[in-house]
C-alpha cells in the first residue's frame, strides 16, 4: 500500500523522535565509529522519505536499524582502509538484551551512559546527550543553549575525541558504578528540562522542544531501569511541572504566577500519570531528591486553588528534602513555602538567614521572593529595591516584564 | 589494550623526609597497588622533590635557558607516577582509584599515552 508524500514525512519525522536513539545505539556496534554511526543513520532516514513511499514499514525501528547498518558494513568493506581521524571506539563485546519485538539488541542504555560518562564534563554530557541520544542538529542544540553554532560543534568534537582517544569504553557500566552513572544520566536529562521550563536567558520563557525531549529522554529511561525509583521519581516531577506550562503564561503573554495560574488549564493526564509514579519513588527509603521534589510539585498539582494549598505539608516535604539534598536553592524554596504556610514575616526571616549564602549571591530568585514578601509587608521603599535587584540580576525577558510591571505597581 | 600515565599531583612537604603512620599507610598502598595490579603496571616512580627540578627552555633568542625550578610553580607538584596498560579509561581510572591518595593532595590524573602509526 503506498502512502503520499506528506504522510511519508510525518511517519518520518515521528520515526525520527521514537527509533533515533535506538537506531544509533544499534549501529554504533558496527561502526564503532560514532560519526560514521551518525551518518549512516542520517542516511537512513533521508532513504526512508522515499522507500516509505511503497508503504511505511510495521516496525520502522526495525526498518532504520536494517538499513543503517547495511550501509555501515557496506562502506566498512568498500573502504577497507578506512580510517577515521580516531581510533576505534571500545565496544564492550557482551551483548545486551535483544528487542522483543525485532530482535535487535537495545544498545540504548549503553549509548546514554557512554554520553554522560564522569570523565566528560557536564555541559558536553548534555551535549552529546542531545545530539547522540535525541538525534538533534549541532544547530538546534546551539539555540537551545543560545551559545553559536562553532562554539558547540567544537563542544562536540572535542567530546567525541575523548571517547574514542581516551577510550571511554561504550558499556553499561558494572552493578558498582551503575547508580552514580544513572545519577549523572538523570541530572542530565533534569538540567535539560530546566533549560527548556524557564529559559535562563532570552525572549521566551518556555523552551518547550527541550522540555518534550527531556520528558522523551526520562521516559525512555524509565522503560530501561522500570525497578529505578529515580527515574520514576524524576519522571513524576516532569510530568508535574509541565502539566503547568499552558498557564504560565497570561492572554496577553506577561507571566502569571503559581497563584494566578488557571488550574482548570492544567494536563490532568500528565498529572495523575506523575502522582501515581510519586507514590511509586516514594516507596524507596530513604525517598529520593526527585520524588521529594514532585512530591511537592504533586501537593500543587492537587490543591483545588492557591488558597486551599496544603502549605504546612509542603514545608514538611521541604525539611526532608533539605536533609536529602542540602542546597541552597531548596533552603530558599523552603523558606519561601514558610512565608505561605507561617505569614511573610516568616518567610522573610527565613529568607534573611540565607541572605549569607555564597551560592544565592547572584540569585535573581532570592531577591524576587525578598521583594514579595516586603511587598506584602507594605514595606514598599526596600520592596522596590528588591525588586531593583531582580531585575539586575534576571535575564529572561518574560520574567524581566513581570518584576517591572510589580516596580510600577509599587510607585 | 592501551597504556595509561597516571600522574600523582601532591603536596611533597607531606611526605618527602617525613615519617609518621601516614606515610607508612601511604607506602603500603604503593605496595599493595604494585601487588594487585602486577604486570599491569609498566613502570612508575617517585619523583625527588620540586627543589631538585631544572627546567631547559627556549630563551627568546634562538637559544636555550637554563633555569632552577620546575616549568610551573604550584602548590601540588608531580611527585610521582605510573605507566600503566588497561583495556579502556574505566579500567585506568579504577587502577588511579587504588593509587595511594593523600587527603590534602591535588588527585591522580589518568592521562591516554599518544601512539604514533
Amino acid at each position: 500500500m503506498s502512502a503520499d508524500a506528506a504522510a511519508v514525512s510525518a511517519a518520518v519525522a515521528d520515526a525520527h523522535r521514537r527509533e533515533w536513539a535506538f537506531t544509533l545505539a544499534a549501529t554504533v556496534r558496527v561502526t564503532r565509529d560514532l560519526d560514521l554511526a551518525e551518518e549512516c543513520v542520517q542516511d537512513a532516514y533521508a532513504r526512508a522519505l522515499t522507500a516509505w513511499r511503497d508503504g511505511i514499514p510495521d516496525r520502522p525501528g526495525a526498518w532504520l536499524t536494517t538499513t543503517a547498518r547495511r550501509r555501515a558494513l557496506d562502506v566498512l568493506r568498500r573502504d577497507v582502509l578506512f580510517r577515521r581521524a580516531m581510533p576505534e571506539l571500545v565496544v564492550d563485546e557482551a551483548e545486551s538484551a535483544p528487542d522483543p519485538a525485532d530482535g535487535f539488541p537495545d544498545d540504548r542504555l549503553r549509548l546514554i551512559c557512554t554520553c554522560c560518562h564522569p570523565a566528560l564534563n557536564r555541559d558536553a554530557q548534555v551535549a552529546l546527550t542531545l545530539r547522540l541520544v535525541c538525534g538533534l542538529s549541532t544547530a538546534d542544540v546551539a539555540r537551545a543553549f543560545l551559545v553559536s553554532e562553532a562554539t558547540m560543534a567544537a563542544r562536540i568534537t572535542r567530546a567525541k575525541k575523548k571517547i574514542a582517544t581516551a577510550r571511554i569504553p561504550y558499556r553499561v557500566p558494572s552493578t558498582d558504578d551503575l547508580a552514580p552513572r544513572v545519577e549523572a544520566v538523570l541530572a542530565v536529562v533534569y538540567l535539560i528540562f530546566s533549560t527548556g521550563h524557564t529559559a535562563p536567558r532570552g525572549s521566551d520563557l518556555v523552551r518547550a522542544e527541550l522540555v518534550e525531549r527531556a520528558l522523551d529522554l526520562c521516559r525512555m529511561l524509565r522503560a530501561l531501569l522500570p525497578e529505578d525509583p529515580d527515574a520514576a521519581g524524576l519522571l513524576a516531577l516532569l510530568l508535574l511541572t509541565d502539566a503547568r506550562r499552558e498557564t504560565r503564561l497570561d492572554a496577553s503573554g506577561a507571566l502569571a504566577l503559581l497563584r494566578d495560574q488557571d488550574r482548570s488549564a492544567w494536563d490532568r493526564a500528565a498529572i495523575a500519570e506523575g502522582i501515581a509514579l510519586v507514590r511509586e519513588a516514594l516507596r524507596a527509603r530513604p525517598a529520593g531528591r526527585y520524588a521529594l521534589q514532585a512530591a511537592i510539585a504533586a501537593v500543587h498539582a492537587a490543591a483545588p486553588s492557591w488558597d486551599d494549598t496544603d502549605w504546612q505539608e509542603i514545608v514538611g516535604l521541604y525539611d526532608v528534602l533539605l536533609q536529602r539534598w542540602p542546597s541552597p536553592v531548596v533552603a530558599l524554596n523552603r523558606a519561601v513555602a514558610v512565608g505561605f504556610a507561617f505569614g511573610p514575616e516568616h518567610g522573610l526571616a527565613a529568607l534573611d538567614a540565607l541572605g549569607a549564602e555564597p551560592h544565592l549571591a547572584g540569585y535573581g530568585y532570592l531577591a524576587a521572593a525578598r521583594a514579595d514578601f516586603l511587598r506584602r509587608l507594605d514595606r514598599t521603599g526596600e520592596a522596590r529595591l528588591a525588586y531593583e535587584e531582580a531585575l539586575l540580576l534576571t535575564e529572561n525577558e518574560v520574567e524581566r516584564r513581570f518584576l517591572q510591571q510589580r516596580l510600577v505597581e509599587l510607585a | 589494550m592501551a597504556k595509561y600515565l597516571i600522574l600523582l599531583y601532591d603536596n611533597e612537604s607531606e611526605w618527602v623526609g617525613v615519617q609518621n603512620e601516614k606515610t607508612e599507610r601511604m607506602f603500603a598502598g604503593h605496595r599493595a597497588f604494585g601487588e594487585k595490579y602486577g604486570e599491569a603496571i609498566l613502570g612508575g616512580h617517585a619523583l625527588q622533590p620540586v627543589a631538585t627540578a631544572t627546567t631547559v627552555r627556549p630563551d627568546g633568542a634562538g637559544g636555550l635557558d637554563v633555569t632552577d625550578g620546575p616549568f610551573a610553580e604550584t602548590k601540588e607538584a608531580l611527585g610521582g607516577f605510573y605507566l600503566v596498560e588497561a583495556p579502556d579509561l574505566d579500567a585506568a581510572i579504577e587502577m588511579a582509584k587504588q593509587v595511594p591518595i593523600a587527603a590534602a593532595s591535588g588527585g591522580n590524573e589518568v592521562r591516554p599515552i599518544m601512539v604514533f602509526e
